[in-house]
């Protein structure tokens, strides 16, 4: 059964008098384990497309199967336990809360885990070693690197042990550098298992993955796996 | 989620906007310490009231001009002059035959002028009385002698001066034989009395005596009583002399049966009750006045808190993308709020009491004797409706952020 299905999905926003088509028909489904990147140019409707597997935003049509599971009917309270047990998330503009360590950044989706028995200073630690930000646990979020922040952003999406990783634009506030690393974690993670899904409207980017979606003006114009994927090495990209 | 999370992420946050935490707080501090400070004062000076009538004596029955009601206020009390009680009425209480258990009677009327020594020149109440208010008011006479009953009537341009008038006016020595000028006319100071502490509404050590005629008819122009005061032998004899005190004015007064009588006959135990409802009602209202600024502190909470959430919509947007339900959110910032009117309270009752005490050290020095009372539902009133009106403001601004959906949050710039 796939991690994820979704048939005919669509979105409209509606302001006042003016409706927005965002999303049309969309159908698609993502097996576990797999390393989906969604392209598409700026206003495309795959961030949209993101936040609606992410559970973030309902659709208004169309159905959405988790694990075989149909979550378009569930309500806000159980978006959030599957939000916090299930997904974790990446953006673009990382998030952190200001005047806040590391390690309370990266402690925030165990606070609302209604299970606290395994919540520790070990599954911090381990989000942490797995981005390799243990050194600057005790810091706080205003004195890091973008690179550095993102990798944390990256911490705290891992700390529940979540199935699929969304990451909305990850590289595109970093220099290729920082990118580079950002991508390299992703791909590790996918590599221990977790199924990621990745937003950008770049090539390069979306070529880490291993399947790509393009969307265009709220449609899915192709659906098909990288050929010639780029593997993220330490400040190097080898094609494979 | 623990039961101490919410808690740990609400003082993070507070901690993280520490001028707007401070200024908040600031507002309930403000509101708690008034509302104690008032009733603490309040109950003070009720205490002092009802210690100054107490010490007056508990047989003592006063006659005030005017009608009033059982237990309220007579009109004279209200400041309306009320000419009903005459110097024939006093002789005539103080007649055995008329009012039995009557030890002793005076007339009182009082005034405020210029008093003039040698050198020194003080704005101060001067008191027309009878020699009986010795006897009636406990009075100590320290240098000299007070009036003689002969010279109630005579017009004698005398004086005997309270104590701290006597040291005002007469710094450097003994006033005895000494002359005082009141309104022009010289009076020669015949005593003075000993100090008697201060009560609320005069000071007798303030106050300037003058034999009743004398006050009437040269200082006053007046022919009619300010006040009677009468001491009953027993305090079981009390209800009996007004009794017969009413059925003799009554009489004198020529007053129809049924007809409202045109005085008030009052005993110091209803002199109490009066002034209990009085101060009540005063301490009520100013409690009142007092908490309005309680209202606007938890109207400070609620701005704070509406800008804390403007401020950290986007955090909202966070949280609940990592799983945050509604309640979480509503609960965070409730206890926000509720922190902020707790510590807000906490510190607004060791203001409100830490003045009251400084009140109580300080008041004495100024010659009253002013006890430090913190009534303990003061304080239980200005901590629990802090933390309610912090919770209760603080509702509106918790309910925003927790129905904000996610997606909105994170896309809010």
């Amino acid at each position: 059964m796939p991690l994820i299905t979704v048939k005919d999905l669509c979105k409209t926003y509606e302001s006042e008098d003016v409706k927005t088509s965002v999303l049309h028909d969309v159908s698609f489904s993502v097996e576990k384990g797999e390393f989906l990147a969604i392209m598409g140019p700026s206003g495309s409707g795959k961030s949209t497309l993101m936040h609606i597997l992410g559970l973030l935003e309902r659709a208004n049509c169309g159905e959405y199967l988790l694990d075989g599971r149909n979550v378009t009917e569930l309500t806000d309270n159980e978006l959030a336990v599957l939000r916090n047990k299930r997904i974790g998330f990446v953006f673009q503009a990382f998030n952190l809360l200001p005047k806040t360590t590391v390690e309370e950044n990266v402690e925030l989706p165990l606070l609302y885990d209604d299970d606290p028995t395994e919540r520790n200073g070990k599954r911090i630690a381990a989000a942490l070693a797995a981005v390799d930000m243990t050194h600057r646990a005790k810091y706080f979020s205003g004195q890091l690197s973008g690179g550095e922040k993102q990798r944390v952003a990256i911490a705290r999406a891992l700390v529940n042990d979540p199935d699929i990783i969304f990451a909305d634009e990850p590289t595109g506030n970093l220099d290729s550098k920082s990118g580079l690393q950002v991508m390299r974690i992703l791909q590790s993670l996918n590599d221990s298992g977790h199924t990621v899904i990745l937003v950008t409207h770049e090539t390069i980017t979306a070529e880490h993955a291993k399947r790509i979606i393009r969307v265009v003006d709220g449609y899915i114009v192709s659906d098909e796996p990288v050929v010639n994927r780029r593997i993220a090495g330490d400040g190097e990209v080898t094609l494979k | 989620m623990k039961i101490t999370d919410p808690i740990k992420i609400a003082v993070r946050s507070l901690v993280t906007a520490k001028l707007r935490f401070f200024l908040t707080v600031l507002g309930i501090v403000i509101g708690v310490a008034a509302v104690i400070l008032v009733m603490s004062i309040g109950a003070s000076a009720q205490a002092l009231i009802f210690s100054q009538v107490a010490k007056v004596g508990s047989n003592l029955v006063g006659v005030l001009p005017g009608a009033s009601q059982e237990n309220g206020p007579p009109a004279s009390a209200l400041g309306i002059v009320t000419t009903t009680l005459k110097n024939g009425d006093l002789d005539a209480m103080r007649e055995k035959r008329n009012v039995p258990n009557l030890v002793a009677v005076s007339g009182y009327v009082s005034g405020s002028a210029s008093i003039e020594s040698p050198g020194v020149s003080i704005q101060t109440s001067f008191q027309g009385v009878s020699p009986e208010v010795v006897s009636i008011e406990n009075m100590d006479v320290s240098d000299g002698r007070f009036f003689f009953a002969e010279e109630e009537g005579s017009l004698a341009r005398i004086a005997v001066l309270g104590a701290t008038r006597a040291s005002d006016l007469f710094p450097n020595g003994n006033p005895i034989g000494e002359t005082v000028v009141i309104k022009d006319i010289p009076f020669r100071v015949v005593g003075v009395l000993a100090s008697r502490g201060g009560s609320t509404f005069s000071n007798p050590d303030n106050l300037v005596y003058v034999p009743l005629g004398t006050a009437q008819k040269i200082l006053l122009g007046i022919d009619y009583l300010n006040f009677i005061r009468a001491k009953v032998d027993d305090t079981g004899d009390i209800d009996a002399a007004k009794s017969d005190i009413e059925t003799l004015l009554r009489n004198r007064h020529k007053l129809e049966d049924g007809e409202e009588s045109d005085f008030s006959v009052r005993s110091t135990e209803q002199a109490l009750q009066t002034l209990s409802s009085v101060t009540d009602v005063l301490k009520y209202f100013l409690t009142a006045i007092a908490s309005i600024s309680l209202a606007v502190g938890g109207i400070g909470i609620m701005n704070s808190m509406l800008i804390a959430v403007n401020q950290r919509i986007r955090e909202v947007g966070l949280r609940k993308a990592v799983g945050a339900r509604p309640h979480h959110i509503m609960l965070q910032f409730l206890i926000e709020a509720g922190f902020v009117s707790g510590l807000g309270g906490i510190l607004g009752i060791v203001f409100g009491v830490g003045i009251a005490f400084v009140a109580a050290l300080v008041i004495p020095r100024l010659g009253y004797e002013w006890e430090f009372i913190v009534p303990g539902s003061s304080i239980a009133i200005g901590f629990i409706v802090s933390f309610l009106i912090g919770v209760l403001f603080g509702l509106y601004p918790a309910w925003k952020a927790a129905k904000i959906p996610p997606i909105e949050a994170l896309r809010y710039e």
